[in-house]
């Protein structure tokens, strides 16, 4: 490998590197340039909402200032871009508290759910998908592709509220909403903000149980949506590889059936499969959006919508750009993962 | 004997070797592609159900029993019953009648996202995949731009800016829906740009306009109809969810996910407040799903579903 | 399965051989009794597209899709019954026993494996041998495919070789288990024509050195006889005449003769070319089996 490395393909790198940087860079920019715009663009006037309307034409006038709302449009969103490059998402009306502080805390509650929903999708999704493609028009092919087919159709929030219904409500097997019991709450010292591994940091052992239990629902839930595009997805990509003359070759060569597809044809299946995991955790962002409404679960999502509901616009323009980011970064690595892992492409 | 002989005769026509005009041949295809079509099963009934939504609203006025609006608290969270199929709601108002006065609301959400975000998606597309250079530099990261947002997370904070409503969660929506037509159309044209007929049209004298409209949209069209019919189940879910979040159309309009929303506190006893307008929502996202995948079977036969 | 017996050992015998698949229209017979008997030697199988040769090629070696019905009086290679062999005795035939060289390496070799990863594999499924010797085996034949630098080569990705080489590369791969009978299914059709007669060399010259027996699949009759021993002419999906290479342009068979007369002569008159007509009365016929073993 490291004969490769010429200073000719250094230099290739270099440019496609920069290049990557300036995609990022745009994109970004032009994503901080939406979130601007709708701010701006809300009818509610933003200074009545900070002094109120009882306040004098004085006061309103200095706070009209203040909030930098006399200069011309342009350099308003200029201090937005610097502002927000510095981490300063403005102040939450409804917590009065930095957005980006509130940020942090509700953050890795969300990533802790889109994350194992993710190792879900991956673990049970994929193989599903292969064996599909491999006994298609089998029995198992059927109920893998009405799985698929649900998960397209059926509203989350309603499976959600069907899921807390049953399992919950119905049957007790499972814990109601929240991450943790009502009288665990707020015992734990939020390190990592990951619930269970705070737990573990902080020995609390029963609490940490609780709140296992607790996650389970939320995580299979959106880990069931994970399942079902990544098991329609690597079918499609498996039947796809699976016409492929270099598959004849392999099994020409004598190779052992169960290489050839779990090796040969689903190694070509991986390199488009990660462009799909990126966008399947795009996905799972929104679906938590609705999910963690449901479950009661203190994550962005629900930091999103209790916002909206309270015209909090600062903070709904901040957890905006935050998830945009998140979901911009999570494709530009897959990009490059692609690029890396595709011989083709380099 | 007469009308099998003229059955014969317009197959005839139509399944000829030798059209004799362009409208011949295409009539052809496209009965041979019809015919495809109802062989698969599932997508009809995908059809039968949008279709039994579009008349559902259109007649919802003579077949809704009730007034979807009029509070009776008398008979509030009554079960199923003859007199109300899909019992009351908190407010005593028969669900079943507010689903089919709800249809109205989702076929209206779909429609006008259709016909916003398709042409604007076919446009930025076909420009930016004819013109090429700048101009596809700039669209193209616009369009990135927009996808670079999951489109429930957008469409909320347009909702956020514009109030919540119908309307602001259609603009909202569409808003969020154009940028995959876009990069569907500029990749057919990537594809048609150079052919030979492109090339001898601009030999004889037509302009881009022209071209891209009359020659390489109406090819886009086939990818295009595809995947705004399989988009369409993800805009009723999105539309439902703004629904449920309270952003859409505001009570008392019987739009399904409100309905879904209220019936929250009522789960445990009245389950059929959340479970009817919910497998509403379902039902009529599936028919989407099934057509379109029926769809592309037909059209694009490359693909494997 | 590795000694060489003498030269007029019979390596593989075909009998009534007949392959069937299911389609809308009912069930089509790609190939229908076929009978061949075959040594140390080259044959030829021509045919147009859809005359069933490659079907027959991958019906010896047991690859065509599961929906496909196979049958045959018997399938003997080297005295071993093949219909009677399990998946796994029949993977062991395969590569060591008989091999397949493909049309096209763009699309017949792994595209995200290099190409020494891929021979590597092709020796390691049938000799338990540490990496390294693996490696060095593959190497030694990328030599004896003539490939100039083949450490260089060895780690190359196939996208990244031209279509001789690439050719070359799938026969290292197919030889290197030392198989008795290798099967090539158009393997210089998707060549250049300066390409095609380096490739053909080589093959010619391995398959001479190491006694092995060649079935080549082509629909190019001339080439087919001039690198061949003997030439089976099947249309659809039936033997129409085997002959011998050097008795071709004798043969009184009215398909054979449609196809020798449609070939353009340097020193043939000005005339238009005859147009290959075809008769299903054909498919009927007894078959002249001149020439068999």
């Amino acid at each position: 490998m490291l004969q490769m490395l010429t200073r000719r393909r250094l230099l290739k790198a270099a440019r496609q590197t920069l290049r990557l940087l300036v995609i990022v860079a745009t994109t970004f920019l032009g994503l901080l340039l939406i979130t601007f715009l709708i701010g701006r663009v809300v009818p509610i006037d933003p200074v009545l909402a900070v002094v109120g309307d009882k306040a004098s034409p004085e006061v309103y006038e200095k706070a009209r200032i203040a909030m930098g709302l006399h200069l011309p449009l342009w350099k308003q969103f200029f201090i937005y871009i610097g502002n927000v490059l510095q981490g300063d998402l403005g102040t939450s009306v409804l917590t009065a508290k930095p957005v980006t502080e509130d940020i942090l805390r509700v953050f890795p509650a969300t990533i802790e759910l889109a994350v194992t929903a993710t190792i879900i999708g991956v673990l049970v999704g994929i193989p599903l998908g292969v064996f599909s493609a491999v006994k298609r028009d089998s029995f198992l092919d059927h109920v893998t592709r009405v799985i698929g087919l649900l998960g397209y159709s059926l509203p989350i929030f309603w499976l959600a509220l069907m899921a807390l219904m049953v399992f919950y409500a119905q049957l007790d097997w499972l814990p109601g909403p929240g991450r943790v019991d009502v009288f665990y709450e707020d015992i734990v010292e939020p390190v990592t903000g990951i619930m269970i591994i705070d737990c573990i940091i902080a020995r609390e052992w029963e609490i940490m149980r609780n709140a296992i239990w607790h996650v389970i629902l939320p995580a299979l839930l959106l880990g069931y949506y994970s399942m079902a595009y990544l098991s329609r997805m690597t079918r499609s990509f498996m039947i796809e590889q699976l016409r492929q003359e270099y598959i004849l070759t392999a099994r020409v060569k004598g190779v052992a059936e169960w290489k050839v597809i779990w090796v040969h044809a689903l190694g070509n299946c991986l390199i488009p499969l990660i462009t799909v995991i990126a966008l399947s955790f795009g996905g799972l962002l929104e679906g938590s959006v609705l999910t963690e409404t449901v479950f009661a679960w203190p994550g962005l999502g629900l930091y999103l919508t209790t916002s909206l509901l309270n015209a909090d616009m600062n903070a709904v323009l901040g957890s905006t750009i935050v998830v945009g980011s998140i979901f911009l970064g999570v494709n530009m690595f897959s990009d490059f993962l692609y690029k890396v892992a595709d011989p083709r492409a380099r | 004997m007469t009308n099998r002989q003229n059955l014969t005769g317009a197959r005839a026509w139509l399944l000829t070797d030798t059209p004799d005009s362009a409208f011949q041949a295409a009539s052809g295809r496209f009965y041979l592609g019809l015919l495809e079509f109802f062989r698969n099963r599932l997508a009809v009934v995908g059809l039968l159900i949008i279709i039994t939504l579009v008349l559902t609203a259109t007649f919802a006025p003579q077949i809704a029993p009730y007034d979807p609006i009029a509070t009776d608290l008398a008979s509030r969270l009554q079960p199923l019953s003859a007199d109300h199929w899909f019992g009351t709601d908190e407010m005593g108002r028969d669900i079943f009648s507010r689903i089919v006065w709800g249809s109205r609301l989702t076929l209206y959400v779909i429609l006008l996202v259709a016909i916003i975000a398709a042409p604007v998606g076919i446009l930025v597309g076909t420009v930016s995949g004819y013109f090429g250079g700048v101009i596809d530099t700039v669209l193209m990261r616009i369009t990135d731009i927009f996808l670079a947002f999951p489109k429930l997370i957008l469409a909320l904070a347009f909702v956020a800016a514009l109030g919540p409503g119908i309307e602001n969660a259609i603009i909202a929506i569409s808003i969020t829906s154009w940028p995959p037509y876009a990069r569907i159309a500029r990749a057919e044209t990537l594809t048609i740009r150079n052919s030979d007929f492109i090339r001898a049209i601009r030999l004889q004298g037509a302009g881009p306009i022209r071209i891209i409209t009359k020659h390489i949209m109406p090819l886009c069209l086939s990818s295009l109809i595809v995947r705004v019919t399989l988009d369409m189940a993800g805009i009723i879910l999105t539309a439902a969810g703004l629904g449920f979040l309270g952003l859409g159309a505001q009570p008392p309009s019987p739009e399904w996910g409100a309905m879904t929303s209220a019936g929250r506190s009522y789960i445990l006893d009245q389950w059929w407040l959340i479970t009817m307008p919910g497998t509403a929502i379902f039902v009529v996202s599936l028919a989407f799903n099934l057509l379109g995948d029926g769809l592309r079977e037909v059209l694009d036969p490359k693909s494997d579903s | 399965m590795k000694n060489r017996s003498g030269i007029n050992e019979i390596l593989l015998t075909v009998n009534n051989l007949q392959v069937s698949f299911p389609s809308p229209k009912g069930v089509v017979d790609a190939v229908k009794n076929v009978s061949f008997s075959m040594g140390r030697e080259k044959i030829g199988i021509v045919g147009e597209s859809g005359s069933g040769k490659s079907v027959t090629g991958r019906a010896v070696l047991r690859l065509l899709p599961p929906y496909a019905r196979v049958r045959a009086d018997d399938i003997i290679y080297r005295g071993r019954d093949l219909q009677s062999l399990t998946e796994k005795e029949m993977r062991q035939v395969r590569g060591q026993g008989i091999s397949m060289v493909m049309q096209d390496p763009k699309y017949s070799l792994n595209p995200v494996r290099t190409v020494g990863k891929q021979i590597r594999e092709a020796y390691t499924i049938h000799h338990q041998v540490p990496k390294q010797e693996a490696r060095a085996q593959a190497l030694q034949m990328l030599e004896a495919v003539r490939i100039r630098n083949p450490e260089q080569v060895y780690h190359l990705y196939p996208h990244e070789v031209s279509g001789g080489m690439g050719q070359r590369i799938m026969i290292a791969m197919m030889l290197i288990p030392q198989p008795g009978l290798l099967i090539a299914d158009e393997p210089t059709s998707a060549l250049d024509v300066t390409v095609q007669l380096q490739v053909l060399a080589i093959l010619d010259d391995l398959v001479s050195q190491r006694g092995m027996g060649l079935i080549f699949i082509s629909h190019d009759l001339e080439l087919v006889a001039s690198f061949c021993d003997r030439i089976i002419i099947m249309y659809g999906g039936r033997i129409m005449e085997m002959v011998d290479a050097d008795k071709l342009h004798e043969s009184t068979h009215p398909y054979t003769r449609g196809l020798l007369n449609c070939l353009p002569k340097i020193d043939g008159d000005r005339e238009p070319l005859p147009t290959l007509e075809r008769d299903d009365a054909w498919l009927d016929d007894p078959v002249n089996r001149a020439g068999a073993l």
